[in-house]
């Protein structure tokens, strides 16, 4: 037993640090340190750098164009990207689909899609929500019904994540009622500037636009774009699922919020000296870091634990349910933090004019906004209610 | 990284595990807390021929050289099988003092005796005005002709009834709550002028209110450098934090357990009481604190060996996840198991008196929120 990572790998893990460095657009990193919106522009002028250095797909295959990284690699580069604060990366189509199309893909469908993805030249979002189907996905409806070389899709998806900038979608559909609602589901990829696609956005009481609502009327979608089998969709969406969880630990980055909770309580004054003296605040502070810590070592344990940190088992439902309740904690309290200066709305000011002054310190700018939006974390990606579910069901045999 | 065990660790794991499941049930576990000592002499006997009482010790001395993660192994198999032993007083914490700084020649003396099973020790370290600092010391140490005069009184000192030797803090120099000027000593049992008072604790365990009018100790009986105690003392509690931490994991997954099978067995309703969603929710939560508890034992018994900063913020880290999650899951074990949770019959309240006992020993969780926060 010995938690430490390799010396080996702790030198990999200064490369990856200085790389980030030097060749992190500041006007960037300032955009992820506060939680505004990047555009897709920026995203890609980041995302060129990874290209140049040849830091993709590290999870993938060598044979598809992955690095032949080890677990412990793969941990400290996102481990790093998250800690100085560079754009999350294409998820995905990194994480989800190629290794997705690897698994059960077909030659054409792995030829086609899998370049794009890993040099993030297309962006891809994910058809699963639909109105009548948030924590019961398998209750799904948008319907699929096979025209010659076609699938013709008509119905509606929602919750779906920046559909608005993405190139390709995919989707769950019903491609047969007549059995359990786990049967009939298909896997499909859909091109976003298909005839008959549109959307809408919804906007969050944050104010932000992430998500879309997604119409089809009488889309039509080519059989090659059906991963594996009809019918079989509910399981690949397992899959999926299961690769989503473990993804949304975030470990690091709650640890550059906390790093940024103190850094705004050493600033903020109280009785006369820094809210980080007050005891009381100082020990919330402490515990939230406490928390993050166990999660922390929990999550390299399992990854380690697990063979080549394959298949995580269903466990991996606790680090999304501790990891997002840890996210929201610490921006519960940057607001609690920032007393009165939590309140002003800077936003309208903001769109008018990029440049126009703060009002407060400058920190406050967007924390009320974030907290807002990250109530959203027990909710997405299977419900925190619903990993307990997935918990109580597979780990624990009720 | 690596969170697995060796071959070596996973077989001493098996053999301990073996010997708790075949030689402690709960029934025998009962009989032994009511008896006069708490504990059983022969199984300390059987202990040391096992190489139990041998793991953290030189070879030089007949030790194993083992490393923490062998003590965590033991203590976890101890908590799962809810062994009363004066374990860890006696070996890791007194031991782990003894091995650290006891000159050559008391090391001679001292250490065959502790892995032979022939010394126990106990170590006194807190006061009745103390609470869990370390440094606050009131008990002095005078000097005396060639060695020392002991006055005062240390509080709650594990399993002393079973010590034939304590180690105590004492102050040679300073004020009360000075970190230097604190010494450790080594007093018999019966030496003139200690009295004892014995009683079981509230998880079934020994412990003792020692009080010293003017005993006299030799020179000899002064363990590591006079006056610069106190980073000694806490490094050895720091060990005991990773043991009973190590030791509250072993308690909990068994609570995990039985209580998991209550609930997929007692039927409700007509059904299970494991298919109420509200019920199933808090066993998640019981299994999400075992899980991240268990991390932290694996982090705080790996870092006892770095830096002492490391050392010490994992340490209060591990305590202070322990003590949330001992409570939480000692709570809902009960909870779940209903009316038959609340009797003196089921091990159920046994295990959450020990888990409560746990939080207690070496600092509380506000205790080591503080100290967390203090050393980051």
């Amino acid at each position: 037993m010995d938690i430490a990572f390799s010396e080996d790998v702790q030198a990999f893990r200064q490369e990856v640090r200085a790389f980030i460095r030097t060749h992190l657009p500041d006007d960037i990193k300032h955009c992820v340190e506060r939680g505004e919106e990047l555009d897709r522009e920026d995203h890609m002028r980041w995302h060129r750098k990874l290209c140049q250095k040849g830091w993709t797909v590290p999870n993938w295959p060598t044979e598809y164009g992955g690095l032949g990284w080890s677990l412990a690699q793969q941990y400290v580069f996102h481990d790093e990207l998250a800690f100085n604060c560079a754009p999350r990366l294409p998820w995905y189509g990194w994480d989800m689909i190629g290794p997705l199309l690897i698994e059960y893909g077909s030659d054409w469908q792995r030829q086609r899609f899998l370049l794009p993805i890993a040099s993030g030249e297309e962006w891809w979002c994910q058809g699963f929500s639909e109105p009548n189907a948030g924590s019961d996905l398998a209750a799904l409806q948008c319907k699929a019904v096979l025209d010659g070389e076609y699938y013709v899709v008509n119905g509606s998806k929602i919750w779906t994540t920046m559909a608005h900038v993405s190139d390709w979608m995919f989707a769950l559909v019903r491609t047969d009622s007549s059995g359990k609602k786990q049967q009939g589901i298909t896997l499909l990829f859909i091109d976003m500037h298909s005839p008959g696609l549109s959307h809408r956005p919804i906007i969050t009481f944050d104010g932000s636009h992430e998500v879309d609502q997604c119409y089809f009327q009488d889309v039509r979608v080519p059989v090659e774009n059906r991963v594996g089998e009809e019918g079989e969709g509910w399981s690949y969406a397992k899959y999926l699922l299961s690769v989503e969880r473990t993804g949304t630990a975030d470990v690091t980055r709650s640890g550059a919020m906390l790093q940024r909770l103190k850094t705004i309580a050493a600033n903020e004054q109280a009785q006369g000296k820094p809210l980080i003296e007050d005891h009381w605040f100082a020990d919330q502070i402490a515990s939230l870091e406490i928390e993050l810590k166990a999660l922390e070592v929990t999550e390299l344990r399992y990854l380690f634990e697990t063979e080549a940190g394959s298949d995580l088992g269903p466990e991996s439902s606790i680090l999304k349910i501790r990891g997002t309740e840890i996210q929201q904690h610490i921006a519960e309290l940057i607001v609690d933090a920032l007393g009165y200066y939590a309140c002003p709305d800077l936003r309208p000011a903001l769109w008018q004019d990029a440049n126009a002054p703060a009002v407060g310190p400058d920190y406050a700018m967007l924390a009320s906004a974030s907290y807002f939006n990250l109530r959203k974390l027990s909710i997405f990606s299977g419900s925190n209610e619903i990993q307990k579910n997935i918990v109580a069901k597979a780990v624990l045999g009720l | 990284m690596d969170f697995s065990f060796n071959e070596v660790q996973q077989l001493f794991r098996d053999s301990v595990d073996r010997f708790v499941a075949e030689h402690y049930d709960f029934e025998t576990r009962q009989r032994i807390v009511a008896a006069n000592g708490g504990y059983l002499p022969e199984h300390w006997q059987q202990f040391a021929e096992l190489g139990w009482l041998a793991v953290p010790f030189p070879e030089g001395y007949g030790g194993l050289d083992g490393t923490p993660v062998e003590t965590m192994i033991i203590m976890e198999s101890f908590g799962r099988g809810l062994v009363a032993s004066p374990y860890l007083s006696s070996v890791v914490v007194a031991g782990h003092i003894l091995n650290r700084a006891a000159t050559e020649r008391q090391k001679q003396k001292l250490l065959p005796a502790l892995i032979d099973g022939s010394l126990r020790l106990t170590f006194a370290f807190a006061e009745p005005t103390s609470r869990f600092d370390l440094a606050d010391v009131s008990t002095t140490a005078t000097k005396d002709g060639g060695g020392y005069r002991l006055n005062g009184h240390k509080c709650v000192v594990h399993y002393a009834n079973t010590a034939d030797k304590v180690l105590v803090s004492a102050r040679t120099a300073g004020s009360q709550r000075d970190p230097m000027g604190v010494s450790l000593f080594l007093v018999d049992m019966g030496a003139a002028g200690l009295s004892a008072r014995h009683y079981p604790t509230i998880d079934g365990q020994r412990a003792a209110d020692i009080t010293f009018h003017d005993v006299h100790v030799d020179a000899d009986d002064l363990i590591g450098d006079r006056d610069h105690a106190l980073t000694l003392i806490d490094e050895a509690c720091d060990h005991g934090i990773a043991a009973i931490c190590a030791e509250a994991v072993g308690a909990m997954s068994a609570l995990y357990d039985m209580t998991l099978e209550y609930i997929k067995t007692r039927q409700q309703f007509g059904k299970t009481l494991g298919s109420f969603q509200a019920l199933q929710h808090r066993m998640v939560d019981v299994f999400m604190a075992c899980e991240l508890s268990r991390s932290m034992v694996y982090a705080t018994t790996c870092k006892l060996t770095e830096s002492t900063a490391e050392r010490q913020r994992t340490a209060s880290a591990a305590k202070v996840q322990i003590g949330k999650a001992g409570r939480l899951v000692g709570q809902e074990a009960i909870q779940l198991h209903g009316g038959m949770g609340m009797t003196d019959e089921l091990p159920i309240g046994h295990y959450f008196k020990r888990l409560t006992a746990i939080n207690t020993t070496f600092g509380d969780i506000s205790y080591h929120i503080a100290r967390y926060r203090q050393t980051v």
